[in-house]
């Protein structure tokens, strides 16, 4: 019985299926996370506040990190044995450049994307989280870390890009996820590039206003 | 263009067998006609190498009225050239411009291994219609019309996918080299009907498997494969294969030994 799931979940289809659903997982996330970080612009109360909530609650935040990381790991898994598949599937590449007459600039940076936006997730932690890398790093105040890192230029400019490479990667994920899972009908398949379009643009836009927002001195003004 | 038709530069691969490493030989053809078929502006060539004592490039092709589906070739960057919902054989020389390069490439494919020049092995395709791609029940004579109602959009979806002449364009095209919009096709166009209906899930799992194990990439939904596809199968059905294959992944009971 479990040999058979394991063949299944190990087809092509299968690791379509394992990506698309631990990467929905992600996204459910990254729309939580993104929301409770505009809290920020409420002022160092409300965002901290929110924090410490956060942390009163360890069984949440456990599961929550758990959740998140046995996802990720899936979805590298998956991502990284297709990609291998498909570059083994074509050893000889063509000498003219194909002309491209469908695919998107985010389908053709997904395997550039994953990659980047992991190497982020682990600078973003330690910068963050564990408070190991950028400026001093104030135990418990989460506006103050946010303000004095931002406010150094090439810092607030990496997340800027990085949420740009993640809205791009959303972009194609998401409208993805419909096609693996099979859902394609002609009356709404309008609707699921609207969709993808505008959840990979909130998240996008919500994480950006952050950094933009202490860097024009909305967030944090007040602070010499 | 002259009074004497078109002059074309080609840029065109040659290999000598399988184990041949092969490379482009450039040729130059004159005074063909614009009304020529690409494979026919090939014929011209191939008689000019042989007058010349040469080896003529080999290619396949059949029928060339576009049915086959043995004519693919990789031209300019594109499978079957520059016009879309077209075969190599049913191409115009009238697509292209007087005095242009022409690049001409076989499919690149792991599972298309080259048999010589421009001629690829799609026998790996024929290995995931042996897995499932048809009916097992012998029909006897063909029934009287409409004792089997199908309803009309099953029926012009199923001609839809059916349209799919196995030409491999769709993995040529694919930066992945995946064979799903083919598997897809062959699944869709028997899953579609009431006499695909017994064997549906089996023949989802054994294809897929059959598609996985021939080498194939997996489809990572560029769609250049339905912008190649001579017949303009859509993308649909590959949703559709995942629905299938999901649904008997989760319900189809394995066979007893
Ligand atoms: C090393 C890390 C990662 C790699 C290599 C990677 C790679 C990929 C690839 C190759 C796809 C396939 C897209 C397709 O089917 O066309 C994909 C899909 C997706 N990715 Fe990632 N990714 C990574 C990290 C992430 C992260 C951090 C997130 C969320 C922030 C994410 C969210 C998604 C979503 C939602 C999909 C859609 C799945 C589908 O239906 O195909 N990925 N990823
Ligand atoms: S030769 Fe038959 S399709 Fe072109």
């Amino acid at each position: 019985m479990m040999n058979r799931l394991f063949e299944i979940i190990n087809s092509s289809i299968g690791r379509k299926v394992i990506m698309a659903i631990t990467g929905i997982v992600v996204v459910g996330f990254l729309l939580g996370h993104m929301t409770g970080n505009l809290l920020v612009f409420k002022g160092p109360d409300a965002i901290n506040h929110y924090a410490e909530f956060l942390q009163s609650k360890p069984l949440l935040i456990w599961t929550n990190r758990i959740v998140l990381l046995v996802s990720l790991i899936l979805h590298i898994w998956a991502a990284t044995t297709l990609t291998l598949d498909a570059w083994n599937a074509r050893p000889v590449p063509y000498a003219s450049s194909q002309r491209i007459l469908e695919t998107t600039y985010a389908a053709r940076t997904m395997r550039w994307g994953g990659p980047i936006i992991a190497l982020y997730v682990i600078y973003h932690l330690l910068h963050f989280t564990v408070g190991r890398v950028g400026p001093q790093h104030f135990e418990g105040d989460v506006y103050m870390n946010i303000v004095t890192g931002f406010r150094i230029p090439y810092i607030a400019g990496f997340y800027i890009i990085c949420m740009l490479a993640i809205g791009f990667h959303l972009y194609h994920g998401i409208w993805s996820f419909f096609q693996t899972l099979g859902a394609n009908h002609p009356l709404y398949n309008p609707l699921r590039r609207i969709i993808a379009v505008a959840i990979a643009l909130t998240i996008t836009a919500g994480f950006i206003s952050v950094p933009l927002g202490v860097i024009f001195r909305v967030i944090g003004g007040d602070i010499p | 263009m002259s009074e004497k038709g078109m002059k074309l530069n080609l840029k065109i691969w040659r290999q000598k067998s399988s184990k041949d490493k092969g490379g482009f030989v450039d040729y130059k053809v004159e005074n063909i006609s614009p009304n020529m078929s690409f494979l026919e502006m090939l014929d011209v060539l191939n008689e000019k190498i042989i007058l010349e004592g040469g080896e003529p490039i080999a290619f396949d092709n059949d029928c060339r009225e576009g049915i086959c589906g043995m004519c693919g070739l990789y031209i300019n960057g594109r499978p079957h050239g520059p016009q879309s919902g077209t075969t190599t054989c049913q191409l115009h020389m009238r697509s292209f411009r007087d005095g242009e390069l022409i690049t001409i490439e076989p499919w690149r494919c792991g599972a298309f291994p080259i048999v010589k020049d421009l001629i690829v092995d799609r026998s790996a395709l024929d290995k995931i219609i042996m897995a499932g791609g048809f009916i097992s029940v012998s029909t006897g004579a063909a029934p009287e019309a409409n004792t089997i109602p199908v309803p009309r959009d099953d029926s012009g979806n199923s001609m839809d996918a059916a349209q799919c002449i196995g030409c491999g364009a769709c993995i040529a095209a694919c930066p992945n080299a995946s064979a799903m919009l083919f598997t897809a096709a062959k699944i869709s166009h028997l899953g579609l009907l009431p006499q695909g209906q017994p064997e549906r899930k089996k023949r989802a799992l054994s294809m897929v498997k059959a598609m996985d194990d021939a080498g194939f990439g997996g489809c990572t939904n560029h769609g250049e494969c339905e912008a190649a596809c001579p017949k303009n199968v859509s993308t649909k059905f590959i949703a559709r294969m995942n629905r299938d294959y999901i649904s008997a992944g989760l319900t189809e009971e394995p066979e007893k030994e």
